[in-house]
């Protein structure tokens, strides 16, 4: 019964991938394995697409795996298996978290979490624009550097931080301008 | 009722905009759930995704979860991750059914590199904030250097990091010594 092992495999999944969206690949690779229900090759192409599409990228990968598997019942089953483990678990966290929120020893821990987060927050900002505005294969080191993707940012940032306007305009703005200039 | 579906509209607007994973996320809850709706404080946005880390399962729906969870307990939390997995559930089914080769389209890729920068800049917006509430002495000051070498230089797992962060929390930070200061 392919829409019980989808279940299976992806609650699995959603009770065991800890610390995001690529942290769910090594259990990808072992259904590959085991099932033969994926090849590596649309494994690849599923993690490109899975990063090129909205949303997050593991339930991306989740959905992906469960269409081509079982259509579009495969897709909703393993999507709702994979996010129904962490739903459960942040309820009772987010209850306990409302129950212990003024003691001191919850908030002295949390002073230490904050700025960790912070720095954790600014590698994933250093992570995508190391990706987008550094050129790795440039030969000249004048070329290490992507111009056009490098002005776009500082005008982006500009604006952000003069117009503090809702980020999705940003965001659609410089998907017509990557068109425009064939970023 | 409506303040459920008030809840799944919210996440579906940010589920749909989010490209690249849970922390590109951040700054549409900053805008969204924060600025626009006071559903939750900053602080608090930063405590589920540090507390999203060390927990299986996707950032993403994690912080869906919790922000849900904190405007209408349990029922605001399905409600959260509902919306915020809906977008990606729809798009990901239309491209597997038809779109062969969607990532290798050129308008696609050229789409994507001009989303990539305004996702970098939105969270360095993000960061600089996030500095300036979350860093307030030296000690908190390394703590955020060393979370963000040892993820951006070396690759650790952010599991590792937050554990190690909430540790030296507790013993920087203790109660007794806060008094003192």
């Amino acid at each position: 019964m392919i829409y019980l092992l989808l279940f299976f495999e992806f609650f699995k999944i959603g009770l065991f991938a800890v610390g995001g969206g690529l942290a769910t690949l090594p259990f990808i690779y072992d259904i590959a394995d085991k099932y033969g229900w994926l090849s590596y090759s649309i494994i690849a192409d599923m993690i490109a697409v899975a990063e090129s599409t909205p949303g997050a990228i593991g339930v991306n990968i989740a959905t992906y795996t469960g269409f081509i598997r079982a259509g579009i019942l495969g897709s909703a089953v393993a999507t709702i298996a994979l996010v129904i483990p962490s739903t459960l678990i942040v309820i009772f966290a987010a209850k306990a978290l409302d129950k212990y929120q003024a003691n001191l020893t919850i908030q002295s821990i949390f002073s230490g979490l904050r700025p960790a987060a912070t720095g954790l927050i600014a590698a994933a900002g250093y992570s995508v624009l190391k990706l987008s505005l550094y050129d790795e294969k440039a030969k000249a080191v004048a070329q290490m550097l992507r111009w056009k993707e490098l002005i776009l940012f500082v005008v982006l940032f500009a604006l952000i931080w003069k117009f503090k306007k809702h980020p999705i305009i940003y965001i659609a703005c410089a998907a017509a301008i990557g068109i425009i200039l064939s970023l | 009722m409506k303040d459920l579906l008030e809840i799944v509209w919210s996440f579906i607007k940010i589920g749909t905009f989010t490209f690249g994973g849970g922390y590109a996320m951040l700054p549409l809850i900053q805008r969204e759930v924060v600025d626009k709706k006071h559903w939750a404080t900053m602080p608090e946005i930063m405590d589920y995704y540090s507390i999203g880390q060390c927990m299986p399962g996707i950032i993403a729906v994690n912080t869906a979860a919790f922000v849900g969870y904190k405007r209408k307990t349990a029922l605001g939390a399905i409600a959260g991750v509902f919306g915020v997995v809906l977008p990606s559930f729809i798009i990901i089914s239309v491209i597997a059914a038809g779109l062969e080769n969607f990532s290798n389209i050129a308008t696609v890729q050229h789409a994507f590199a001009g989303i990539r920068v305004a996702v970098g800049a939105l969270i360095l917006d993000a960061v600089i904030k996030l500095f300036k509430g979350s860093v307030k002495n030296i000690p908190s000051l390394v703590i955020c250097f060393s979370a963000f070498l040892l993820s951006a230089l070396f690759n650790t797992s952010p599991v590792w990091i937050v554990l190690s962060a909430a540790l030296a929390g507790l013993f920087l930070f203790s109660p007794r010594k806060r008094k003192s200061e």
